[in-house]
């Protein structure tokens, strides 16, 4: 009796192996306690307030909106393979389709959730919907990931019903057919709303003509910003991909996806990643002898703060982005999976560094003639409420992966399981 | 738009004695709150006090009063929120935030150059009794807003109340000034229509004397300051100079 109520076998796809549910559990738990601490530092913040952070007037956004930008770019792997497999055809990319939406609506969800406690007023947040500024970069941000995320949990769901137990049920079966019918629709309205806040999230700070730092002028309405986001985050999405699965693929001890899926992802991570470093080099001449300069500001004052010094730009237009291009351009490297991965971690970091440079330095540094530099420490609250989201994103992860078929080859998806 | 209220500071007569603060908090029903810092304190009109970065007999220093300068040009503040809480009157040229759609998303005090918007970090407070001497014509904010001076708003509305009940369309100048003009000992600040040349602040704002704070970055602010020293007008048009010696604020008493 004891042995039925500690095995969940019947749950788990037919010819997928995985580990006891006791050690499942063993590793669930400490990513358990990191979510109830995030939980419990995320409730002071809602009910004590904002004065649970390190915030102030000045140093108005922190940690949470530098990883919040982080996540979502690292997350664009989510629209960006569906539209290279529905869109663009590319169907090699099939077998990693699953685990990009399950990646992709973990960073998402995560990010609405981190955004829900950085706002004072967080029952106000539907008065966007309500009085919205369409001046403002965030509105369309908000409008768009709030549309997204729902388009990512309606791509969501018929994986969840794939659900070895849930398929049994006649009319989950039926819905599941029909949504997965609709995918490719999905697939289309999901691009089109990322393109659209992946670059206004670039527009946020680009707009600022208050910040000489980050203000940029661009195409219309758009700062140069706007597009560099997008470039770097489809970018960054497939590298950060290959990286999540091949972390599965070494606590599992099993190989997920065939080496094609990594090599594929790695040359159109590498090609849009040089594409992106050619933008931004020409996007940082232009910012540093045309318009920083017309808005009477010395651009290379901006680097002499440190620890903001110009390493930090040769390390994000650089080594963290021309080195990793060519790793995964360049065939011989590519073809290696330790020079693979290490190229695609070096990828995302840079992308990370990107949006660390344009949230926390962007704020760091003086504007009035008479303001100083400024410093930064997150509070224990805010480090632990972004904890409970990873811990959140990975148990999720580990959920959907013990019982969905994540990693399926394109035909009888959850009955062969490859390779799982 | 009929108006554009703005100030002019003469920074020479600027003692940096804090009355202004002192009012503007009085004025507004700014809470008491003894845990804030000078980073997370309520205080729409801050004074700093700047030098010449000089030594010895060379040096000099004055006090710079920064508040909100009402952009009227592609105003930061106003183009950012995601909500419409923040409006320029185009009746009054006055920024006007509205706390009661204000989500607190900080977007625009991450946008305004001066640094002159205030998030309720904690809830409003006062110590016993202070509570009595709320000015019933301010609305109290809530934790969780972004606030900012709005030129004393409600004594605008009084005044447009006594207009109309003068049966008059427009208010008199002298019904309308905002609390720090008024509480300043040495009457360094000036507040006026800038779009009336016969204005004495209109006039003082075009004084070969005055200049505004970041003005090169075309946002047309309306808070003027006004200097006959030449190092003042000069580090008004300086950049962010590293290592400089940092400046103060005046603490609120």
């Amino acid at each position: 009796m004891a042995s039925s109520v500690l095995t969940d076998s019947r749950w788990i796809a037919r010819g997928a192996e995985r580990t006891s549910l006791s050690r499942f559990l063993l590793w669930l738990s400490p990513w358990t306690v990191l979510l109830a601490i995030g939980v419990y530092a995320a409730g002071l913040c809602l009910f004590y307030g904002l004065n649970q952070t390190n915030m102030d007037n000045r140093f108005a956004f922190g940690l949470w909106i530098f990883l919040d930008l982080g996540v979502i770019a690292l997350g664009a792997g989510a629209f960006f393979t569906g539209f290279l497999v529905y869109i663009l055809k590319r169907v090699e990319l099939k077998p990693i389709l699953n685990t990009a939406v399950v990646v992709g609506f973990i960073c998402y969800s995560g990010a609405v959730a981190i955004l829900m406690i950085d706002v004072g007023q967080p029952l106000r947040a539907w008065f966007t919907f309500w009085h919205p500024n369409t001046h403002s970069m965030l509105t369309e941000v908000t409008f768009c990931i709030s549309c997204y995320l729902l388009v990512l949990s309606l791509e969501y769901i018929p994986i969840l019903l794939r659900n070895r137990q849930l398929r049994k049920l006649p009319s989950f079966l039926v819905f599941e057919h029909q949504l997965h019918k609709l995918v490719p629709v999905f697939a289309a309205v999901g691009t089109l709303l990322s393109f659209f806040h992946q670059g206004s999230l670039g527009g946020l700070y680009g707009v600022l003509r208050g910040r000489p730092f980050a203000y940029r002028t661009g195409f219309l309405i758009w700062p140069s910003t706007f597009f560099l986001f997008i470039l770097s985050a489809i970018a960054s999405g497939p590298s950060f991909l290959m990286l999540i699965t091949a972390t599965v693929e070494k606590i599992s001890g099993r190989r997920l996806v065939p080496p094609e899926v990594f090599r594929r992802l790695g040359f159109i991570s590498g090609v849009l990643l040089g594409i992106y470093v050619a933008a931004k080099s020409i996007d940082t001449l232009v910012w540093l002898n045309i318009t920083s300069k017309a808005e009477g500001f010395a651009p290379w004052q901006f680097y002499s703060y440190k620890p903001f010094g110009t390493p930090i730009l040769f390390a994000e237009i650089v080594l963290l982005g021309l080195v990793p291009a060519f790793l995964l351009t360049f065939r011989k490297t590519a073809c290696h999976r330790g020079w693979l991965l290490t190229a695609a971690a070096m990828a995302c970091g840079g992308i990370l560094l990107n949006r660390f440079v344009l949230t926390v330095q962007t704020l760091a540094l003086p504007t009035l003639p008479f303001d100083e530099f400024l410093q930064y420490t997150p509070s224990w609250q805010e480090v632990a409420s972004f904890g409970g989201v990873i811990a959140y994103g990975v148990i999720l992860y580990s959920l959907s992966f013990r019982y969905l078929p994540l990693f399926a080859a394109s035909k009888g998806e959850d009955e062969h399981v490859s390779g799982n | 738009m009929s108006a554009r209220y703005g100030m002019v500071i003469d920074l020479d007569l600027c003692t940096g004695c804090g009355s202004c603060m002192v009012a503007c908090a009085a004025e507004n029903n700014v809470p008491s709150l003894p845990q804030s810092t000078a980073r997370t304190g309520l205080t729409p009109i801050v004074v700093r006090k700047v030098s010449n970065k000089m030594a010895g007999s060379a040096r000099r220093e004055t006090f710079i009063p920064i508040m909100c300068a009402h952009c009227e040009h592609d105003t930061p503040c106003v183009k950012v929120c995601p909500q419409q809480a923040v409006e320029v009157d185009k009746e009054t040229g006055i920024v006007m935030q509205m706390p009661q759609r204000c989500l607190g998303c900080r977007y625009c005090m991450t946008a305004c150059p001066y640094h002159a918007r205030y998030f309720n970090w904690w809830d409003p407070s006062w110590p016993k009794g202070m509570e009595k001497s709320l000015n019933p014509g301010v609305a109290v904010r809530m934790r969780g807003v972004v606030e900012k001076c709005n030129m004393c708003h409600a004594r605008m509305h009084s005044a447009k109340e006594k207009a109309a009940a003068a049966g008059k369309r427009e208010i008199d100048p002298a019904d309308y000034i905002p609390a720090c003009v008024e509480a300043c000992p040495t009457g360094a600040i000036r507040f006026g229509n800038l779009a009336d040349a016969n204005d004495p602040a209109s006039k003082a704002a075009r004084s070969p004397e005055a200049f505004r704070l970041l003005a090169r970055l075309g946002t047309e602010p309306k808070l003027y300051y006004k200097s006959k020293e030449a190092w003042v007008r000069a580090l008004a048009e300086s950049n962010p100079a590293h290592g400089a010696d940092q400046s103060q604020e005046v603490q609120r008493g």
